[in-house]
C-alpha cells in the first residue's frame, strides 16, 4: 500500500489560513490501513483545525468527509454532495488523491493534508518500511523476491557493493542490506548460481524517468 | 488571574475512580477534590480516542487529564498505555499549534481508594490555574 504520515499542523494551518469553509477529505484506501488519512484522522485534523482557528480568533467552518477512494474519478464525482459547502479541501489521502482533485476540480482549491512516503508494508503495529518502489519494470524472479531498487540505498543491479559490512548497509547500522538478504535467500533456496549472473544496464525509463507513467488496458475500455 | 476557575475534564477509567463511587460527589469534596475538574468514566482509558480529547478542549475545557492503571499492571492489559499513547499524541499537536502541552496529562493509579486520586487533581488545578485560561478558547486574541 502508499505510506503516508500527517503533516505538521502548523503548516495545514498556515496553508488553509485565507479560508473560512474548509473540507478535510479522508479516503478509505491506503492512507486508511496506515493511519494516515481515514475517518478518524479526519476526524482529529478537522478538530485540531478549529482549534488552530479558533485561538488566533478566526472564523473557520471545518467539514469532515471521506470518499471510498480519492483515486477514482467516480469518487471524486461524489465530490458534489458538499457542494458549495467548503472553499477548499484538505485532501488526506496520497499525492494521487490531491491530483485527481486537482485534474477533476480545475475551479477547487485543494491542499494535501499529508506527505506521502512510499510503497511498503506494516511488519508490525505501527511500523511501515518500504518494499518497492514502483519501477515499472520488476526483477524480483531474479532477486528472490527482495527488491535491490527499493531496499538497496544505491539500487543497485549488481550487489552487494564493498559497504556492505555484516549483512548490515553502510548508511546505518540498523539498515539490512537486501542485497547480502537475496544471497541468504537464494542459497536457502538452492539457487545462490544466480548471483553469479551479471545484470545489464539498466533502462530507467520505466521507473519514470521517461516522463509521467500511464498504463490502458484496453480489454477494459469500451 | 486569581479569579480564574479553569474547567479540567478528567477521564477516569471504572477501577482507578472507585473513589468517586465509594465516596460520590460530596465526599470527593470533602477531601479537598477541585470543583474544577469534572469527572468522565469510561470503561477503560484504552477506549478513549484522539478525538475525544480533543473534543474537550473544543468544549471549552482550560485542561484535560486521564487517569488510568498502571501501566503494567492495567485491568484490560494494555488499555492504559494505549490511552498513554494518544495523551502523547494530543500533548504533540497542542505544541504543534504553540499552546502549553501541560495541559493535558496522563496518571497511572492503583485501583481503589487511594488519596492520589484527589491529590492529581489538586496538582492539575494548581497548575491550571497557574497558567491561565486555555488559549484554544480564542479569548486573548
Amino acid at each position: 500500500m502508499i505510506i503516508a504520515e500527517r503533516k505538521p499542523i502548523a503548516e495545514i494551518v498556515e496553508m488553509t489560513r485565507d479560508h473560512e469553509k474548509v473540507l478535510v477529505l479522508g479516503c478509505r484506501g491506503c492512507v486508511t490501513v496506515c493511519s494516515a488519512g481515514g475517518d478518524r484522522e479526519v476526524e482529529i485534523l478537522a478538530s485540531l483545525l478549529r482549534l488552530g482557528a479558533k485561538k488566533e480568533g478566526r472564523k473557520l467552518e471545518v467539514q469532515e468527509g471521506s470518499l471510498v477512494r480519492q483515486c477514482d474519478k467516480e469518487y471524486i464525482d461524489s465530490l458534489d454532495s458538499w457542494q458549495d459547502g467548503y472553499d477548499a479541501i484538505v485532501s488526506m489521502a496520497c499525492g494521487v488523491g490531491v491530483n485527481f482533485i486537482a485534474n477533476l476540480r480545475p475551479s477547487t482549491m485543494v491542499y494535501p493534508g499529508v506527505n506521502t512516503s512510499f510503497f511498503g508494508g506494516s511488519p508490525e503495529q505501527g511500523f511501515w518500511t518500504e518494499q518497492c518502489a514502483g519501477c515499472g519494470n520488476c526483477v524480483l524472479h531474479l532477486t528472490g523476491g527482495l527488491c535491490p531498487v527499493a531496499r538497496c540505498a544505491k539500487s543497485l543491479m549488481n550487489g552487494p557493493c564493498g559497504g556492505s559490512q555484516n549483512g548490515k548497509c553502510e548508511i546505518h547500522q540498523e539498515v539490512d542490506c537486501v542485497w547480502q538478504m537475496i544471497h541468504d535467500r537464494l542459497e536457502r533456496l538452492g539457487r545462490k548460481e544466480q548471483m553469479l549472473d551479471v545484470a545489464p544496464i539498466r533502462d530507467w525509463r520505466t521507473a519514470g524517468h521517461g516522463g509521467p507513467r500511464k498504463t490502458t488496458r484496453d480489454d477494459l475500455t469500451v | 488571574m486569581s479569579d480564574f476557575n479553569p474547567n479540567i475534564r478528567a477521564f477516569c477509567c471504572h477501577y482507578t475512580s472507585q473513589q468517586t463511587c465509594a465516596e460520590g460527589s460530596e465526599g470527593l469534596k470533602q477531601d479537598g477534590f477541585p470543583e474544577s475538574v469534572s469527572l468522565f468514566r469510561v470503561p477503560c482509558t484504552g477506549k478513549i480516542q484522539v478525538s475525544t480529547l480533543l473534543q474537550a478542549f473544543e468544549d471549552g475545557a482550560d485542561a484535560v487529564y486521564v487517569v488510568g492503571c498502571p501501566a503494567e499492571s492495567c485491568h484490560n492489559v494494555k488499555g492504559s498505555q494505549r490511552a498513554a499513547k494518544r495523551v502523547g499524541a494530543v500533548k504533540q499537536a497542542l505544541s504543534e499549534l504553540d499552546v502549553e502541552s501541560e495541559r493535558i496529562e496522563m496518571f497511572h493509579l492503583e485501583r481503589g481508594f487511594h488519596p492520589e486520586f484527589v491529590a492529581v487533581a489538586q496538582e492539575m488545578d494548581k497548575k491550571i490555574k497557574k497558567l491561565g485560561p486555555s488559549p484554544l478558547k480564542g479569548e486573548s486574541a
